[in-house]
């Protein structure tokens, strides 16, 4: 027979090692808030893509002409909004799957947060700086 | 982090070779996982040749002749051998299922027996199942009502009522499915699993039931619900037939739709 252990750091029941801290009574948004920002995602990118596409080869006031117009503007904005926020949303399910160091996972989400937001405005103010210069 | 890598002492070296099917017309080789915690050694694949006339049609015919006739130190979990005790589920060429539902004419060439996967090993083919158990008993999978049964007759309840509970109730915890899940594997100190989950999703759609929104309090949990992708690994490994993946579909939905 193998030595019986003489220490051992956890005696607490299977039970009480199952219930933890109990439900975070959380996480049903972030499932919603995933499932309806990639419904939405799906007529906006094939519209990005579709719009990109029959603007091959023209030029940048062209472009920034089409930009500027409101409703594809206003469209932009939301691919922007939504991509990071979905981006966001994905990968932290991600890290949560499959980084089990707390300190690490925390760090992993506010990183990604702080990164998402940042590129997302820098994206934002892209599109009102030319939806706002452009020549009309 | 995710280990990717087996931990020195786990990894399966090859085993000892028994060939006993001299003479037979009908041959098989059966690779089995052994392990014992009473030497210091590495698990090890064993091989057993056999004769497929000498036992009846299962996995776990070959199983229970092998232990009879050639190896008694092998160690597996049986009982009822016809799929309702649950006992005999192992990884058999690499899919969850219960040893004696599995037909040997199912399988080509030798069979791979391990234990249920990314589980802690008792031995040989017996796997610790202790936290899936405290698990199952967490979501309290029993009627639980205020209102007082009638005193001369069971609690009512319509044929309407009574079939939202098939494809449920005829779960054998087997646990096939929860350790067939990724996310179970990742995360099984806190993900439920699709077995726990299953029996209480039985409990919820249960209209004789009167604890529905504290079963749904109880799961509202990024871990203990929401780990599942709906990889579907669980639907695919049940060897009932049964739908784990659709039965934790519905407990997202009614969490959302109660938030209106």
């Amino acid at each position: 027979m193998a030595p019986m252990p003489r220490h051992r750091p956890v005696m607490r029941s299977a039970l009480g090692r199952v219930r933890g801290l109990g439900p975070a009574r959380a996480g049903a948004h972030h499932w919603q808030a995933e499932r309806i920002s990639a419904l939405a995602l799906v007529p906006l990118t094939l519209w990005f893509v579709g719009s990109v596409l029959a603007r091959l080869g023209a030029d940048q006031p062209a472009v920034a002409g089409w930009i500027a117009r409101p409703w594809n503007a206003a469209l932009l904005l939301a691919l922007i909004a939504l991509t990071f926020q979905h981006a966001v949303l994905g990968l932290q399910v991600v890290y949560e799957d499959y980084i089990h160091r707390k300190a690490v996972l925390a760090t992993a989400i506010l990183l990604t947060r702080f990164l998402a937001l940042l590129l997302g405005l820098a994206a934002a103010v892209a599109v009102l700086k030319l939806a706002v210069t452009a020549p009309h | 982090m995710v280990e990717l890598a087996l931990p020195k002492n786990s990894r399966v070296v090859p085993g000892r070779t028994y060939k006993v099917a001299d003479g037979a017309v009908r041959k098989k080789t059966l690779r089995v996982y052994r392990w014992s915690p009473d030497d210091e050694a590495n698990p090890r694949l064993d091989s057993y040749e056999v004769d497929l006339d000498r036992f009846g049609p299962m996995v776990l015919d070959a199983l229970i002749y092998i232990k009879n006739e050639i190896d008694p130190t092998l160690a597996f979990r049986r009982s009822c051998r016809e799929g309702i005790c649950g006992s005999c589920a192992m990884n058999i060429d690499g899919g969850n299922t219960l040893a004696c539902l599995k037909p040997i004419a199912e399988t080509s060439g030798r069979i791979t027996i391990y234990p249920l996967p990314h589980m802690p090993v008792i031995r040989d083919l017996v796997p610790d199942l202790t936290n899936a158990y405290a698990q199952l008993q967490s979501v309290e999978p029993w009627l639980q009502a205020d209102s007082p049964a009638p005193p001369d007759a069971e609690r009512p309840q319509s044929p309407e009522e009574r079939q939202k509970l098939d494809g449920l109730w005829e779960c054998i915890l087997c646990y096939c499915c929860t350790t067939s899940c990724p996310s179970y594997w990742w995360n099984g100190d806190r993900y439920l699993g699709p077995a726990t989950l299953l029996a209480a999703y039985r409990f919820i759609a249960d209209s004789r039931d009167e604890r529905t929104g504290d079963r749904l309090d109880a799961l509202e949990d990024p871990f203990k619900l929401y780990r599942c992708h709906t990889i579907m690994n669980c639907t695919q490994s049940c060897p009932k037939g049964l739908n784990p993946a659709q039965a934790i579909g519905e407990i997202k939905q009614l969490i959302s739709e109660r938030k209106g």
